[in-house]
């Protein structure tokens, strides 16, 4: 690896079709051995960054490397060092599992009979070993997920780019392809991940790059980024109208902050720091009054709202809700 | 990390796994039609067919000015056609390449990226002998009697040339086009285009103009060189290009090369922009 740690480093990297700009000084550090999150709405050059780093795609301007190596420069040597899985990268439909992974085993070098021991390697690490010798068209789609996570592992890369991997799938599937994920970076690989879904980043990356009109606008741990928010908050929602200036009055004295009310939801917020302290207190004290309580609880903030603070837009997902 | 040695385990040199990788994606082509050999099934069947219709349904009505044995006209010209319609099967595999990732997925690997199209290259050829030898044998079946000998390769040669210089086409149209369905239209364009030759009909049949237009068509020489290497040389006109059959036969391929082989390469470096 290179001198500071960083698998993938960016600096200004831009990026023009005709006269939109894909990347506009797009900068991007990222820890060897670590998940990186990628965030953005569609649209945001999430994905003509990871293009950019493995090297599908020229730069207009700016700098990287990955590994160590200048991926303008040295091309191939940072091909051999990658893996690339998600929406743009395949595998063959018609052929079998097996015979797609010794395919590429075969295509990286390794010769006919390491082809073959690693794609019975990978069949059983991926679980598809039932499957090796069906068509791939025959697939589930986390099946085929896992079948391209597995094609992109053959050499062990020390950079896996993930570009959108869970996208289309259903919610076990998911979870499937984050074990997969988290497994390899128990082997030491680093992993940049380009997700919409927030939920995603937040599970798996120890690190996320927002990322919106192709620069990075923050760059922080999913804690910090919630941090800026704002920290925890009480909630409390109640069936009676007219009990909200009240609630308010309560929330109000264990809060840091000023309370937020709507009248539409019926709902009541406020940051607080010593959170379960709070909550009791302000549950005990709504009972005593004998306010009528919905719901009372603790809030963390989302990655949506994160969005929302950084960009003043929301997420397409949340738009188009 | 250690570093990998990218001309591989053994210290081999670029050119050697240049080939490999080449050879590599060949056998991938060629599975596929080891897996699907209803697609073998499908390319062969319309040209037999064609052979079966014109040969018996229409065979009795056609003739051949000057002279001569409709049936030593067309299966020639149906050699050709076939050679001709390769280039919608190389464009189909590559626009479904390019558009599900494959493609991709071999460009950010470490190989050769030369491989991706020279391994489609010579996957066609070998499919196109395969396709060309059961034609042969249908035909052959049917009665059709070439001579043998060093012509007889030549006019095989000549169909394998032809095909070559269409792989190009067939790169360069499955990088062009959106969609696998948009590849499927390619026909409705190649059919009208084959028929305006000497492939079915002599071009002397055909209106003045139109015939005219026939006798220039890249396929019209190839079909026009083979019947005369088999030893059949029924049908034929006499304009310039008519006459020299042989040498346009030759040349034909390499005006296509010419055209469509930097297009192709160029439209595949454009997938890095």
């Amino acid at each position: 690896m290179n001198d500071d740690g960083y698998a993938v480093l960016a600096e200004g990297l831009q990026k023009r079709y005709g006269e939109k700009r894909a990347l506009d000084g797009f900068d991007l550090t990222v820890r060897a051995g670590t998940v990186h999150g990628l965030l953005g709405p569609n649209g945001a050059g999430k994905t003509t960054a990871v293009r950019i780093l493995s090297t599908l795609i020229r730069l207009d301007g700016g700098r990287a490397t990955v590994a160590g190596l200048d991926v303008a420069r040295q091309a191939r040597e940072v091909r051999a060092r990658i893996g690339l899985t998600g929406q743009y990268a395949a595998v063959d439909e018609v052929l079998t599992g097996r015979q797609n992974l010794e395919m590429f085993g075969r295509l990286f070098h390794l010769g006919g009979r390491r082809a073959k021991a690693r794609a019975a390697e990978l069949l059983e690490q991926f679980d598809l070993t039932d499957a090796a010798d069906k068509g791939v068209g025959d697939y589930s789609g986390g099946m085929r997920r896992r079948l391209d996570l597995a094609a992109s592992m053959i050499l062990t890369p020390a950079v896996l780019f993930l570009d959108e991997p869970t996208t289309g799938l259903d919610p076990r599937s998911r979870g499937d392809v984050w074990d997969s994920v988290r497994a390899l970076v128990a082997g030491g690989t680093t992993v940049l991940l380009t997700t919409q879904y927030l939920e995603e980043a937040d599970r798996l990356a120890s690190r996320i790059t927002v990322i919106d009109r192709g620069r990075s606008i923050a760059d922080d741990t999913p804690d910090g980024l919630k941090n800026r928010v704002g920290g925890d908050r009480v909630e409390v929602v109640v069936t009676e109208r007219s009990d909200i200036p009240r609630v308010v009055k309560v929330v109000a004295r264990v809060s840091d902050g000023e309370p937020e009310a709507d009248e539409t939801e019926l709902r009541v917020h406020a940051p607080v720091t010593d959170r379960v302290g709070a909550l009791t207190d302000v549950a005990r004290t709504l009972q005593d009054e004998g306010v009528r309580v919905e719901d009372i609880g603790l809030r963390r903030p989302s990655l949506d709202d994160v969005f929302l603070r950084l960009t003043g837009h929301r997420t397409e997902k949340e738009a188009a809700a | 990390m250690s570093a990998f040695d990218l001309t591989g385990p053994a210290g081999r040199g670029r050119v050697y796994w240049a080939l490999a990788d080449c050879w590599n994606v060949v056998r991938r082509g060629l599975t596929h039609y080891q897996r699907q050999p209803v697609n073998i099934a499908w390319q062969l069947g319309f040209p037999i067919l064609s052979v079966l219709l014109y040969g018996y349904v229409f065979g009795s009505a056609m003739r051949v000015p000057g002279g001569g044995d409709y049936q030593d006209f067309l299966m020639p010209g149906m050699f050709v056609m076939t050679m001709a319609f390769g280039f919608i099967n190389t464009a189909t595999v590559v626009v479904y390449d390019s558009t599900k990732g494959v493609i991709d997925r071999f460009r950010s690997m470490p190989m050769a990226s030369s491989a991706v199209v020279a391994g489609r290259g010579v996957t066609d050829l070998i499919v196109a002998c395969a396709e060309l030898a059961i034609l042969m044998l249908t035909a052959l079946v049917m009665g059709w009697r070439p001579d043998g000998g060093w012509e007889f390769v030549a006019a095989f040669g000549l169909l394998l040339w032809l095909r070559f210089a269409l792989i190009w086409l067939g790169v360069w149209l499955g990088l062009l086009v959106p969609n696998p369905e948009a590849a499927g239209g390619l026909f409705a364009v190649a059919f009208p285009l084959t028929m305006i030759s000497s492939i079915f009909v002599a071009p002397q049949l055909m209106p003045d103009w139109l015939g005219r237009v026939a006798a220039w068509n890249p396929i019209s020489s190839t079909a026009a060189a083979t019947r005369e290497l088999f030893g059949t040389p029924v049908g034929g006109g006499d304009s310039w290009v008519e006459r020299h059959a042989l040498l346009m036969a030759g040349v034909w391929p390499v005006i296509l090369t010419a055209v469509f082989l930097p297009l192709a390469v160029r439209r595949f470096q454009r997938l890095s922009r």
